[in-house]
């Protein structure tokens, strides 16, 4: 433990000394994919719920598909398959994305979380009170109005809990970016285990990273509700 | 229509191993749930703490680290088990037969239990063929484990919410406790508890492509071999999401027919 302590300590924390790594790769992959998930999702969860069939088909579609299979395929698909089109390889620009194994991972990411977000939201903002939404509209309100200034705000409040509960999901599977070779906690603590041969250390120190990386983010959103949803307390 | 480049049948038995996975730590994890909720909900400091302890633990920690931490911690701890079993045997093989040598065992019993053992120990194919732990096993063991927090939750939920009358009714009609388990808490249990088995389900059936990273032949890993094969690796990994797909809609399909057998007497608000 010891050993591997003294070894890996910078690669698990930030930097193996060219690339970033471990706990900051991670973060940054967490942040990102939430981020493109949360930009996703916020439209997409109105248009879920458009009485416009042509509208919410697709979005369903979408969000069918990528809940439905897993996220280890999604990222397979994206990282293996797509560099497999001739039209991807010789397209200078899209060769230069999916060559990385970053880009691939964190787009794959962000369009899971976006999926998942997108339900979310559009389950929130359905159980939008209908007297607030004529209260509004009596008001003389537009439609972007009433959304920008009531729907929107009460549903993001109204779905924290459960989006916290996606953003721990979340960072549980960033630890797929390694089948990637992106340089994450798992990947350092795979290293560790390929040279010193002692997975329980390797990984169990790995494990305890995530550990403390999910409560401090459980920590985090505990004060965000209390602060966020304090109308709603008792 | 669907020639599948010929890998047909090697997907089709990729299927089913990941169903039959998903299925066994399905049934895996259901039982450590069911134990850990009792130990949730019993009065004893002990146990409430070690399963506390459990589900913070394993619901705090990615899947993948923790399967990775179990499938070569696992190999390790069965790999030193065999050397010791070895050493041991060794030992006692090598007395001369008639001596006593502290053991609880005659010595030609334990010269006839350590030829068996040694075979046994020393598999041609080594020993973690000889002690079932492939990919499958390992892969069953640590989803089970997993999951089975998970599931503690959801059953501790579930057994909350049925009413504490049914269960004094039923003692008093003089039933055992496992009686009034299997007739009275379990099936109302279920009912509220449905849902949430249902989410874990779709969850496990998932998290079984994880195991492909550990060697098992599930349908992702065959799908990844014919895609290299035949270089048509876009299609045969969709060919596998597709997969996933039309099992997420058999079980959402085989889910509402249990809600349905569970909820049956129940009677709804007519909005």
């Amino acid at each position: 433990m010891i050993e591997i302590l003294q070894q890996y300590w910078k690669p698990f924390l930030w930097t193996d000394g060219y690339n970033i790594t471990g706990l900051a790769m991670t973060a940054w992959l967490l942040v990102s994919a939430c981020g493109i998930g949360f930009c996703l999702a916020l439209p997409l969860a109105i248009a879920r719920n458009a009485r416009n069939p042509l509208i919410w088909f697709p979005v369903w579609l979408y969000t069918f598909i990528f809940r439905g299979t897993p996220l280890y395929v999604q990222l397979l698909l994206i990282y293996t398959g797509v560099y497999g089109f001739g039209f991807v390889q010789h397209n200078e620009a899209l060769n230069e994305f999916f060559r990385q194994g970053l880009n691939c991972t964190i787009l794959s990411f962000g369009l899971n979380t976006g999926a998942y977000t997108t339900e979310i939201f559009a389950g929130s903002i359905k159980e939008t009170n209908h007297g607030e939404v004529d209260a509004a509209l009596a008001f003389g309100m537009s439609k972007i109005t009433l959304y920008r200034r009531v729907i929107i705000p009460s549903a993001l409040r109204r779905a924290l809990p459960v989006y916290s509960n996606e953003i721990i999901l979340m960072l549980h599977a960033t630890t797929l970016a390694f089948t990637a070779t992106v340089p994450d906690i798992l990947k350092v603590a795979n290293d560790a285990y390929s040279q010193t041969y002692n997975a329980f250390d390797a990984f169990g120190l790995a494990a305890m990273m995530y550990l403390c990386v999910s409560f401090t983010l459980i920590f985090m959103f505990r004060k965000a509700e209390r602060r966020f949803l304090a109308f709603l307390q008792p | 229509m669907l020639n599948l480049a010929g890998y047909g049948p090697q997907l089709l038995k990729g299927t089913m191993t990941t169903v039959e996975l998903s299925l066994a730590s399905l049934a895996v994890s259901f039982v450590i749930g069911l134990l850990g909720a009792s130990a949730k909900l019993s009065k004893s400091r002990l146990l409430k703490g070690s399963a506390t302890l459990y589900t913070t633990f394993i619901r705090g920690v990615p899947d993948l680290v923790i399967m990775l931490l179990l499938f070569y911690s696992l190999q390790i701890w069965l790999n030193d088990f065999t050397d010791w079993v070895n050493n041991t045997l060794q030992t006692i093989m090598s007395c001369p037969p008639g001596t006593s040598i502290g053991w609880p065992f005659s010595a030609n019993a334990s010269a006839w239990l350590a030829a068996h053992v040694t075979q046994w120990v020393n598999d041609p194919n080594g020993p973690e063929y000889a002690l079932p732990l492939d990919p499958f096993t390992s892969g069953v063991i640590t989803l089970g484990f997993i999951y089975g927090a998970y599931f503690t939750e959801t059953f501790r939920g579930a057994f909350l919410a049925v009413h504490k009358g049914q269960l004094e009714a039923a003692r008093a009609f003089g039933m055992k406790p496992g009686l009034v388990f299997r007739r009275i808490l379990f099936p109302q249990m279920m009912r509220y508890a449905l849902p949430g088995i249902g989410n874990n389900w779709q969850v496990i059936l998932k998290a079984t492509a994880l195991v492909s990273l550990i060697g098992l032949t599930d349908v992702v890993k065959v799908a990844q071999s014919a895609g290299e094969a035949t270089f048509r690796t876009f299609y045969f990994i969709s060919m596998a999401g597709v997969v996933y797909l039309v099992l997420t809609v058999i079980s959402n399909g085989a889910l509402l027919l249990l809600e349905r057998k569970y909820s049956v007497g129940v009677r709804r608000a007519a909005l």
